[in-house]
């Protein structure tokens, strides 16, 4: 096979594999996840204002009092390298131009010289957090082989799109061929590993709201 | 597999829901819940990190619940749950956790961290794994009616104290009174002084109340070793006598987990909503307040502060309330780091004050609390739990520290004029 054929077979075959075992992988673990179900609260409930399920999604993107001081690596970090993952994989125009090929949905892009820089502002923040998660004791305790397996799937994308836009290393056409086989393997083990929570933590959110707001406890 | 063993993981599957799978799926081990837990915080050691404690139940949860799981126990990747493992967790899960909350209310995923905690409790009691200190205060509640042997008599005898220094009857099943007012054992042996305060603030109110003799134990130890069966009998006590008296609301003690027991947990138990109103003390006493029925002379001139509760604030909802009435009665109070919904726990709730092993790391986490006074420096704290202020006490003297603690209740009884005007006392038909 060479890099054409590569390319090719990642565009269209693998592409279409992967993106089929990401919609059947992801609806499959949200039923096996939300079919389990609850039970009705019988408490009596005690309203306040502010304190719903919805309250609590939105609000856990806020660190709570005290908890930036404890821990800045994680929120800084946390922010920069998520706010910088949805300006290139949503704001980078060959991507955009991607998604309406697929399902004619279009939005304008951002300059590419800014997605760039977002680029090598995610990857040096996914770096230090990784160095975070080394270097902590709490992080390196819980830390299992899922934890430094999805920082890999997360940080090559990244690394190969920048890369073939720089034109760095290798001809771009291989380049690119790598990035879209890495972002492949990302779209594969996202609904079965921790990297999942970009669907959950939408409901475990509300839920933690959603018991919270029974008691009128704004959280 | 042990017999004691199979029941306790059948017991983790059945508590397993969709929030606890939605929860497990959204951790990405930041490890940000250790940093709310005292437990961590004061001795740096990441085994305490809230989200650990519940490893058993997560591999249950996968082996169980999920796809992937099950095919990885099929082929034999995956470890079973151990006998010896549970009983290496139960430190993890009793001794080190006061079911708080903290973690619950800082995960930024949004994982209600302390619930899993409290259903993995029900399989750690199935299984055998409870701290025989818990066992102990449950058995002596289902068995004797309070977990500290308290009986009956013991409680008119107090009864008869208070009527005597206070020359305020105290009703005993008086049907049709609009508060049945609960105890807690550590109140009826520690700290009589709550009786007497409730009798005069009542007395003040011009409100009928009463106590009952089949039920005046509020707390409830079954919660606390997670034995949802149990915890139904003593909660059962407490419907069926307010049933019978046909109150209309039954008054929660100052006690943080015997509110959470009878106000949030008790209908859940029972299986049916309740045909009475639950509030705490603090509750009770906050609308007394805005309804201009708390009528106080004088103020407190030394500096007082307030340690919450974590199951009135943080897990109870009511706040502002034993603000408003310290301020009351208080000239100079001022407030710790962190207080209120974030306040920090006395180290001692969710059954963990039972524990004997856990005394050395129940005060090593006091170091906590000892920061958050050092921080204000009060003459005196407030509060509104007795098992709190046991707590407390305990790690002030065991710190030397110099501050004595009191019941909020009491603080504003002493501030009632005795010759208070009194409205009708009696019940409505009586």
């Amino acid at each position: 096979m060479n890099e054409l054929q590569f390319l090719t077979w990642v565009r269209g075959p693998g592409l279409d594999i992967a993106v089929g075992i990401f919609l059947l992988g992801v609806l499959w673990r949200l039923f096996e996840i939300y079919s389990l179900g609850r039970k009705k609260d019988l408490s009596a409930p005690r309203h306040a204002s502010g304190a719903s399920g919805v309250h609590t999604v939105f609000r856990r993107s806020l660190p709570p009092p005290g908890m930036l001081k404890r821990s800045p690596v994680s929120y800084i970090g946390g922010y920069i390298f998520h706010i910088g993952l949805a300006i290139v994989v949503f704001g980078f125009a060959p991507h955009i131009l991607l998604v309406t090929n697929l399902t004619g949905l279009s939005w304008p892009g951002l300059p590419s010289q800014f997605v760039d820089l977002a680029a090598v502002v995610t990857m040096a923040a996914m770096v230090v957090v990784l160095v975070d998660r080394i270097n902590k004791p709490v992080k390196r305790f819980l830390s299992t082989f899922e934890d430094w397996f999805t920082w890999t799937v997360t940080f090559l994308p990244v690394l190969t799109g920048w890369m073939a836009v720089q034109h760095l290393l290798l001809p771009y056409t291989t380049m690119l061929a790598l990035h879209i086989l890495s972002v492949e393997l990302l779209l594969v083990v996202l609904p079965f590993t921790k990297l999942f929570h970009a669907f959950t933590l939408f409901g475990s959110r509300w839920y933690n709201g959603r018991v919270n707001g029974h008691k009128g406890v704004p959280v | 597999m042990s017999a004691t063993l199979e029941k306790g993981i059948r017991v983790l599957k059945e508590v397993i829901d969709a929030p606890i799978a939605s929860y497990f799926n959204s951790c990405v081990h930041c490890g940000l819940c250790a940093e709310a837990c005292l437990f961590y915080t004061e001795t740096g050691d990441p085994k305490y990190t809230p989200i650990h404690k519940l490893e058993p139940l997560r591999r249950v949860y996968e082996q169980e619940y999920t796809l992937l799981g099950r095919l990885k126990k099929m082929v034999g990747l995956s470890k079973a749950v151990t006998d010896g493992e549970l009983d290496q967790w139960q430190e993890l899960v009793y001794n080190s956790c006061t079911l708080c909350g903290r973690c619950s209310a800082v995960c930024p995923v949004g994982n209600d961290i302390v619930y899993m905690v409290r259903k993995f409790r029900e399989g750690m009691s199935a299984s055998g794994h409870a701290p025989e200190g818990i066992k102990g205060a449950v058995n002596r509640t289902v068995t004797v009616g309070s977990p500290m042997n308290v009986k009956l008599p013991a409680v008119q005898a107090q009864m008869k104290h208070v009527e005597e220094d206070y020359g305020i009857p105290i009703p005993l099943d008086a049907e049709g009174a609009e508060y049945m007012v609960m105890l807690s054992s550590m109140e009826i042996m520690n700290f009589p002084e709550y009786l007497g305060a409730v009798a005069k603030i009542m007395h003040q109110a011009g409100k009928t109340w009463t106590l009952c003799s089949t039920a005046f134990e509020a707390t409830n130890a079954g919660i606390q070793i997670g034995n949802s069966d149990l915890a139904k009998v003593i909660v059962s006590r407490i419907v069926e006598g307010a049933e019978k008296l046909k109150v209309k609301t039954v008054i929660s003690p100052e006690c943080g987990h015997a509110y959470t027991a009878l106000r949030w947990e008790g209908a859940n138990l029972i299986g049916r909503p309740f045909t009475f109103e639950v509030k705490h003390i603090i509750e009770v006493l906050g609308e007394f307040q805005e309804q201009g029925l708390l009528k106080t002379e004088g103020f407190e001139t030394d500096k007082l502060t307030f340690h919450d509760p974590c199951q009135l604030a943080r897990r109870g909802g009511v706040i502002k309330q034993q603000r408003n009435l310290m301020n009351q009665v208080a000239k100079n109070f001022v407030e710790m780091p962190d207080a209120g919904y974030m306040n920090w726990c006395c180290g001692g709730g969710g059954g963990a004050s039972a524990i004997e092993e856990g005394e050395e790391l129940r005060l090593e986490a006091f170091k906590k609390k000892r920061a958050q006074l050092d921080a204000v420096k009060p003459d005196r704290l407030v509060t509104a739990c007795a098992n709190c202020r046991i707590v407390l006490e305990e790690g002030l003297e065991h710190y030397q520290m110099d501050i004595p603690v009191m019941g909020l209740t009491e603080l504003i009884a002493e501030h009632i004029p005795e010759s208070a005007p009194q409205a009708a006392a009696k019940p409505e038909g009586a």
